[in-house]
């Protein structure tokens, strides 16, 4: 192999080094600086704006307690329009955990039995298979939801609405299945193998030196990834905007409809006249998702860092 | 001679089952996204025609094709790229080729992950406030594009700096070592062998932005709109926001239909998929170091 081109090698030795090429490397380091720092410019960006259109509402007709603590979200009422996110937020909060219990125990599964199990060509195979489930959109989601899980769990549950917390739970837990098997399966591939040796030479079965040497050695990452799922689950929008059945509702169980923060905004953001209440308080939405996320992909990035002092 | 004892015949057995119960638990996770595949393939392939993928939606978005949406999806797709890709790779080139070891590095990288991390609706907010509002793009392709192109940075950017990081240093240090320049060494060094990685990243970021609709819905894509867009500053259908319209507001609409949209966009992302799986093995076949 070239390493590089010989020619342009050439050139730059036979180059005068203070000129032209000088102020030519002087130049792409200012650019690529640019493009180093665009991503906090961005991520500012992201809050100056949103703040920007939601704050007139916050210092304005915002009541933190019906924000939080009322469930009635009636934004567009002519007389008494009130803003209580409750509902909402718990909505979220339901479709998200029942998505969780389903799918941290099969993620952390399959991470263990490709990381650990599995070679050689199955093991690639079950990788790109579990790409592929990563890279379905979540607006084909949510059309599953609606298509094929909706009549299902009318039929397998006998219920009236199949457009429910389960429903987007099943749904938003395969869709933040890839990144925490990904991301668990990485951190258990960061346990140096000399544990797993040292472990071997004192006679452990594979099942314990994965249950007691692995699992343990790769705890961070492993809480990180079920983090990143979270994440991943909680800012879903199309898909539960679509499976959910978008009923504002305090679930009292897994076959009530729900409404979550995300598909609010997503449902009527298009009809809130810009400037109106309705507007600043689907911003002030977005402002409690981008903390809450923010939170959450701060500490996973905590949990991974502490994960790397082997 | 060893003789196996109880115990190791029960961990043995042990072993078995926890290795089939783990294989299970994964093919219970594989077993979903087949059958979608197969669902999709099955109810959706019949719509799928020549007058479907180039005919105007009609009857109201009850029958007819879904070119507008196709080509709405492409424009929207290569003018975020058209942003993305220079502003992410000259990102990683500074993490990778400047970057010291300090607070502002640890603040980008920060903010990289924060970035991949926000929900794609408060994307959509921030492209509304920020591109359709603040700097008057209105809703346009232009207001779409750039929202997009803000969510996939950190994809460009992680995938760009992994292939960066790949060419060995050894390569770097001998450029150096010719009194070449930092740049002179990225121009005709660290690119030239990354390139396929870079590439890789981006076939899959493709299909990524294709599939988004909560970013687009407000900033720039319309449920329907039977015109081709002529600028970037023109409104556009798309295939993601298409399959949510034709799904949830369009009564009356033939249950293939909707089936036949999903199929074409998870097809789009199939195929660069596969594109990218076969250029990477073909790639890796090259590498020779």
């Amino acid at each position: 192999m070239n390493v590089g081109d010989r020619d342009g090698i050439k050139q730059i030795v036979d180059a005068d080094q203070r000129g032209f090429d000088w102020f030519l490397d002087k130049a792409f380091q200012v650019i690529f600086f640019i493009g180093g720092i665009s991503a906090i410019v961005f991520i500012f960006g992201i809050f100056t704006f949103i703040m920007r259109e939601g704050l007139e509402f916050i210092l304005g007709n915002f009541n933190a307690a019906e924000f939080f603590l009322s469930q009635r979200w009636m934004p567009t009422s002519r007389s008494n329009p009130t803003f209580g996110a409750l509902a909402l937020i718990l909505g979220t909060a339901s479709v998200t955990g029942l998505a969780m219990v389903v799918s941290v125990p099969f993620s952390l599964g399959a991470a263990i039995y490709i990381g650990e199990f599995a070679t050689g060509k199955t093991r690639e195979t079950l990788k790109v298979l579990v790409e592929l489930l990563a890279v379905i959109p979540s607006v084909v989601w949510g059309f599953i939801g609606l298509s094929i899980m909706n009549p299902l769990i009318i039929q397998v549950f006998d219920v009236s609405v199949g457009l429910n917390v389960l429903n987007a739970g099943i749904i938003l837990g395969l869709m933040a299945a890839p990144i925490m098997t990904t991301i668990a399966e990485d951190a258990m591939k960061a346990v140096p193998d000399t544990y797993r040796e040292a472990a071997e030479a004192m006679g452990a079965t594979r099942w314990q030196i994965i249950f007691k040497v692995v699992l343990p050695a790769s705890k961070n990452g492993l809480i990180a990834a079920i983090l990143l799922g979270i994440g991943r689950a909680f800012g879903e929008t199309m898909a539960v905007l679509m499976a959910t059945g978008h009923a504002i509702n305090i679930p009292t169980s897994i076959f009530d409809s729900v409404r979550a923060l995300t598909a609010t905004i997503a449902a009527e953001l298009g009809e809130a006249p810009v400037g109106s209440d309705h507007y600043g308080a689907l911003f002030a939405l977005g402002i409690v998702l981008f903390i809450i996320t923010f939170l959450i992909n701060l500490t996973a990035d905590l949990f991974i860092r502490g994960s790397r002092d082997y | 001679m060893f003789e196996a004892t109880d115990l190791n015949l029960r961990q043995k057995k042990i072993e078995w089952l926890i290795k089939a119960l783990l294989s299970l638990v994964t093919l219970f996770l594989i077993v979903p996204a087949l059958t979608i595949l197969a669902v999709l393939i099955y109810r959706g392939s019949p719509m799928i025609s020549v007058e479907f993928l180039f005919g105007d939606p009609t009857n109201g978005m009850t029958a007819g094709g879904i070119f507008p949406a196709l080509a709405g999806t492409i424009w929207l797709v290569a003018v975020s790229l058209l942003v993305a890709i220079p502003l992410g790779i000259s990102a990683a080139i500074y993490l990778s080729e400047y970057a010291p070891q300090n607070w502002l590095t640890r603040m980008i990288n920060l903010a990289i992950i924060n970035l991949a991390g926000v929900p794609s609706i408060v994307h959509a907010l921030f492209g509304v406030g920020a591109f359709v509002y603040f700097f008057r793009f209105g809703t346009s392709i232009l207001a779409a594009s750039l929202t997009l192109a803000i969510m996939s940075l950190p994809v460009v950017i992680v995938s760009t700096l992994e292939s960066l990081q790949a060419v060995p240093r050894a390569f770097r240090e001998a450029c150096w070592n010719m009194g070449a320049t930092r740049w002179q060494t990225i121009r005709l060094v660290v690119l030239p062998n990354s390139t396929s990685g870079i590439l890789t990243g981006i076939i899959l970021l493709v299909p990524r932005t294709a599939g988004e609709t909560a970013p687009i819905m407000f900033t720039g894509a319309a449920m329907f709109l039977p015109f081709l867009p002529q600028s970037v500053f023109d409104q556009t259908m798309a295939l993601s926001l298409h399959l949510y319209t034709v799904s949830t507001q369009i009564p009356d609409v033939p249950d293939a239909l909707p089936y036949g949209v999903a199929l074409v966009l998870f097809a789009l992302i199939l195929v660069m998929n596969a594109l990218s799986i076969g250029f990477r093995t073909y790639v890796r076949g090259k590498k020779k170091w």
